[in-house]
């Protein structure tokens, strides 16, 4: 259960949102500077919202009225940026434990390196990683952090044909693998339908519309994104 | 500022009377006489304490100009910066002021039995006062270069404040750091003015080698004492330079093997 119900200005920008969805993942969609990546942060704790409520599976993050503002830290959150944001000083090893350092869960660590096929990277530093095993490797250490809630801002952006096919068969593999409630931000729209079960749709700071993705099926993908775009 | 005249007259006569002998001199072995050898292990025992000491408190600083901002932050910079453009004599005498026998800080210490006016600890604090600016200055660039973005990160993977700093703040500027205390050790190691004016020079327990070494120029004699340490001097700062530019190219070198 999504619930976001908020509004928040940065500079010229507002953006006013109020949407509940049962949706175990959720597309935020639109064109850049809509806001999805600002309603993204703003579940994240990154970006403060002037008033509203934020709550997933009904753990309350924010919520004006009653003062609560869970830091960012206590959020439990797996964020992955759309700028990656490895550390770039640390092993990918050291990337993916950093969210859970003294976690002694070994069998978990390896499960998510499986999953995501990292196994032959873990001694890399990021500078040495290609656009979609970056990708992969920030996937994974927003998993390990062991979140209740998966954000993911852009996961197939700047990357070429093998790498987002590369990426979008993980995040695929960790959709069955794992029942997390996942909020994703594209303007893609292969990307949306391949993940999400719904898809919120945003424009200039608004909400257009919420609609499940099963409604596309059997539908020609340029046909979905017309759907999808239609205002 | 007469002694200083006098010598230099002194060593000019000289190199007239002898411009053979001072080719020579420079190659003669460089074997330090005992009060030599005293002055150059307490310069380096100084130096250290005080980069050491300095380097928490700089540290604090570097990070709240670099990552706050508050009332009277320019005040503060600005504050921060005096011992660099202060004359170091008023450095020196504002430290005699306040940690001296009749100064408030000094009276307290007393009272606890502890005394670092006219003690080597006294010289380590004037050294550490005037290097400090140099680290903070280094530190707070390093800081303001780390990308915030990675901060942020660390905080979604549930990083408390102390974790993101030591973490990824702080090794991520280590080249400035590395920088920061090199430069602070050798201007530490060459404190002359503040020190001599807050500990004077006691053999053995004050006199730095930068004060044994004015002090051989003001003795008769002392020219072939005051060349060694020269010596000394140039090499310890070549040392304390080269090293930092080796910790610094440690890890690029690292990066290129496969």
């Amino acid at each position: 259960m999504i619930e976001l119900d908020f509004a928040l200005t940065r500079g010229e920008f507002s953006l006013q949102l109020a949407l509940r969805s049962e949706a175990r993942a959720l597309a935020l969609f639109g064109d850049s500077g809509c806001g999805k990546t600002s309603t993204l942060h703003a579940i994240a704790g990154l970006l403060k919202p002037a008033r509203g409520r934020i709550a997933l599976d009904g753990r309350v993050l924010f919520d004006s009225d009653k003062r609560v503002d869970v830091p960012v830290a206590r959020r439990k959150l797996g964020v992955v940026f759309q700028d990656v944001r490895l550390f770039p000083h640390l092993s990918v090893r050291d990337n993916l434990r950093y969210g859970a350092p003294h976690s002694g869960d070994a069998s978990r660590f390896d499960d998510a390196v499986q999953l995501l096929g990292l196994g032959a990277l873990l001694k890399r530093k990021p500078d040495r990683l290609s656009g979609g095993q970056a990708r992969r490797v920030a996937i994974g250490r927003a998993l390990l952090c062991a979140p209740a809630a998966l954000l993911l801002d852009e996961p197939l952006s700047n990357l070429h044909r093998e790498a987002r096919a590369e990426v979008l068969e993980h995040l695929r593999g960790l959709k069955r693998e794992l029942a997390l409630t996942t909020i994703l931000v594209s303007h893609q729209a292969d990307e949306v339908l391949s993940i999400a079960d719904a898809v919120a749709v945003l424009d200039d700071g608004r909400l257009r519309k919420v609609q499940p993705v099963t409604q596309f099926g059997g539908e020609q993908h340029s046909a979905i994104r017309a759907t999808l775009e239609a205002r | 500022m007469d002694g200083i005249f006098v010598a230099g007259r002194r060593a000019l006569k000289q190199n007239d009377d002898n411009r053979f002998g001072s080719c020579f001199r420079i190659y003669r072995p460089m074997i330090l006489s005992q009060d030599e050898t005293i002055a150059l292990l307490l310069s380096l025992q100084v130096a250290a304490v005080a980069t050491v000491c300095a380097l928490p408190p700089a540290t604090a600083c570097a990070w709240l100009l670099a990552r706050r901002r508050f009332l009277g932050k320019p005040l503060l910079e600005t504050a921060l910066l005096l011992p660099l453009i202060l004359p170091p004599v008023v450095t020196g005498y504002v430290l005699l002021e306040v940690f001296g026998h009749r100064g408030a800080i000094g009276r307290v210490l007393d009272a606890l039995h502890i005394s670092i006016a006219f003690r080597w600890t006294g010289a380590a604090l004037a050294a550490g006062v005037m290097a400090f600016p140099l680290l903070v200055v280094a530190l707070r660039t390093a800081f303001e270069s780390v990308d915030r973005k990675l901060e942020q990160a660390a905080a979604t993977l549930g990083a408390n404040a102390w974790r993101i700093f030591f973490g990824i703040a702080l090794p991520l500027s280590l080249r400035g750091l590395v920088a920061g205390v090199a430069l602070a050790f050798a201007r530490a190691f060459g404190e002359f003015g503040a020190t001599i004016t807050f500990v004077s020079s006691i053999p053995g327990e004050t006199r730095t080698l930068p004060i044994a070494l004015y002090e051989l120029l003001e003795t008769p004699g002392g020219e072939s004492g005051a060349l060694r340490l020269t010596w000394i001097a140039v090499i310890v700062a070549l040392i304390s330079t080269l090293a930092a530019a080796l910790l610094l190219r440690g890890p690029r070198a690292r990066e290129v093997e496969p």
